[in-house]
């Protein structure tokens, strides 16, 4: 086990109130693999990721729970010990590659400060390494690159850069935030690609943050859906694409035109908006939103409870 | 990069070119105003004031008082003062340059080390008892006007405290050459650059701290906590680096104006013979000869500035190098 995250609970205080940004979130990831976490903006995935790297540096911010990496607690670790970690054992891939990198430094530059940062060992032999990393990346000339200027590069070269800076330390566990969101669908297809690529030459267990259901079913070996800081369903890619549970998660894939067979004349959207943070509804946070709902809904928030494909709703613990 | 270079130096002598046109405009052909009456002294007879007007050349056409001008500023430079007679005005600037040059380049080191200093640690304590005392000290240094603050520094270390052990270092107000004394050119001026270079400290210093907060909100920062770098390297390696364009463009404006003569009022309090005094005399006296000289030699060094500006600017963004 790569990952054990348990009851993770992210909080902020701001002048209106509290804001449970992660409200019990617990997921496991095993070696190598993908795990893919699905939610509309406001969901709390990139929250909950950007505390397992130890990146939320708000000072209003409380995180509880526990996040086990390789069996060590990283809650409460001192920010030297998780330094050390980041980049090196755990790295990220970031939403925007036009602006996740420093304008005024080389991307060769940029990628060496990481190696170096971590690893003990001289410029030249850091520059070598570069080298080879933007070849594993697919940069088509990887030794003019290194001396490339972020802005001389396309977003989808950029985003490669990137990936490659985020590999350079050979990490256990990689954490991509939306990393095709920003680019084209055909840059897009190549950066999955690369991900699936990287997965089985380094080993590497992914969780990969998106809202797009297509990209999930392409790349995810497990899914977990998020909705208001809580995951509401979780279970392998085939369990949850054949046989979605929570209404939440139905409503997502029904919103994707089919492949095959007729096409519907207006896809179905969820109706409503996500709730604010502040504002939660009584009991289930999808509640108001969901088409099945009834009154035990109201009651209280239902359990993901146990089980490798399991969902967090009354619904489906009653039938 | 040669030929940037070039277009740039292109640039900056056709901006000089309308820059004394235009105060050669000012001064001499502005309705009303007669230089020759202005030379040949009240109640001069029509007959002395003609002899006048043809010795200055101010009978012949506009343009060619212009180039004449001119040829005495930059060829022959033996211009001489329309009011004190026989006083060659461009040696006169000459004189004050290293003055000025001594005072300004001073205390531009002095406000640059001090206010990166400043900047850095205020937005590296943001919200801390040191942040706060940092910009209210600042806050201070810019309310305090420069002659009073000189002032104030002369009543301190030339009369009230000059004995004590503190400032019997400080030698008497003027200049000192430094090729003569160097450790006398040092003492005299160490007042006077602190003294000019508060202001600046306090503006810089908040503008560093403001750009620095700025930039550590920027995603790239975000990026380089996730490098496992740390946050000293990444205050300094990449909020700094990134937040010094602007700091940059500043001091570009501020140290063309004090070297132009906009030191004038650190100058005076402390006796020093430097171009803003030197500018401020001859507009007393309108003594056109050395307007037009300073001014053209302020135009300059203003000039200059930016264009040095301009390309430390390219050394700081290569995002400004390939257009």
């Amino acid at each position: 086990m790569i990952l054990s995250v348990r009851d993770l609970r992210v909080s902020f205080r701001t002048n209106d109130g509290l804001v449970r940004a992660i409200d019990g979130v617990s997921f496991d990831l095993e070696e190598s693999e993908i795990l893919g976490v699905v939610g509309e903006s406001g969901s709390g995935k990139t929250v909950s990721l950007l505390a397992v790297m130890g990146l939320i540096t708000d000072p209003n911010a409380t995180i509880e729970g526990s996040i086990r990496y390789k069996g060590r607690e990283l809650v409460g670790l001192p920010a030297r010990e998780l330094r050390r970690l980041r980049g090196n054992e755990i790295a990220m891939i970031f939403q925007d590659p036009m602006t996740a990198l420093t304008p005024v430094y080389t991307i060769g530059w940029q990628i060496a400060e990481q190696i170096r940062a971590h690893r003990n060992i001289s410029k030249s032999k850091a520059m070598e390494r570069v080298e080879e990393l933007l070849a594993e990346v697919n940069f088509p000339n990887p030794h003019e690159a290194m001396s490339r200027y972020p802005h001389q590069l396309s977003g989808g070269m950029r985003q490669r850069a990137v990936i490659a800076m985020a590999l350079s330390c050979n990490p256990a566990l990689l954490v991509a935030d939306e990393p095709t969101t920003a680019l084209d669908v055909t840059v897009q297809a190549g950066i999955l690609d690369l991900v699936r690529k990287l997965r089985a030459t380094h080993k590497s267990a992914v969780v990969f943050i998106t809202h797009d259901m297509g990209v999930v079913s392409e790349l995810a070996d497990r899914v977990m859906v998020m909705y208001a800081g809580r995951v509401v369903e979780r279970g392998s890619r085939a369990e949850l694409f054949s046989d979605p549970r929570h209404p939440y998660t139905r409503a997502l894939l029904g919103s994707i035109p089919p492949l095959t067979g007729e096409k519907p004349r207006r896809l179905p959207a969820i109706p409503g908006s996500p709730p604010s943070l502040l504002r939660l509804p009584q009991g289930c946070a999808f509640g108001p939103r969901c088409p099945v709902h009834y009154e035990p809904c109201e009651a209280g928030k239902p359990d993901l409870g146990s089980g490798t494909h399991a969902a967090a709703c009354f619904r489906v613990a009653q039938a | 990069m040669i030929y940037a270079i070039l277009r740039r130096f292109g640039q900056m002598l056709f901006v000089m070119f309308g820059i004394s046109v235009i105060v050669f405009l000012i001064f001499f052909a502005t309705p009303g105003s007669d230089p020759a009456a202005r030379i040949a002294g009240r109640n001069a007879s029509p007959e002395v004031l003609e002899a006048v007007r043809h010795s200055f050349g101010f009978d012949r056409p506009l343009y060619v008082q212009y180039v004449t001008m001119m040829e005495k500023i930059f060829v022959t430079g033996d211009l001489t003062s329309f009011v004190n007679r026989g006083w060659k005005v461009v040696p006169a600037v000459m004189d004050s340059i290293p003055v000025t040059l001594s005072l300004v380049f001073g205390a531009a080191i002095l406000w640059v080390v001090v206010s990166i200093i400043i900047g850095i640690a205020a937005a590296a304590t943001r919200g801390s008892w040191l942040d706060k005392l940092l910009m209210a000290l600042g806050l201070l240094g810019i309310s305090m006007p420069v002659y009073w603050l000189g002032e104030v520094m002369n009543l301190i270390t030339q009369s009230r405290y000059h004995d004590s052990w503190a400032f019997s270092w400080v030698p008497p107000l003027g200049y000192k050459n430094f090729s003569d004394d160097p450790k006398g050119w040092f003492l005299t001026l160490v007042i006077p650059w602190i003294t000019l270079s508060i202001l600046y400290i306090g503006i810089y210093g908040r503008v560093l701290r403001a750009a620095i907060i700025e930039s550590l909100q920027e995603d790239y920062i975000r990026t380089a906590r996730a490098k496992g770098l740390s946050e000293t390297r990444i205050l300094l390696r990449h909020a700094l680096r990134t937040s010094l364009i602007a700091f940059v463009t500043l001091f570009g404006l501020d140290f063309g104006a004090l070297v132009g003569g906009s030191a004038l009022l650190t100058e005076v309090v402390f006796g020093l013979h430097g171009i803003g005094k030197l500018t401020y005399d001859a507009l007393q006296n309108l003594d056109l000869p050395m307007i037009m000289a300073t001014v053209m030699y302020a135009s300059m060094f203003v000039v200059v500035a930016n264009a040095v500006v301009d390309f430390v600017y390219i050394l700081l963004d290569p995002r400004l190098r390939t257009s």
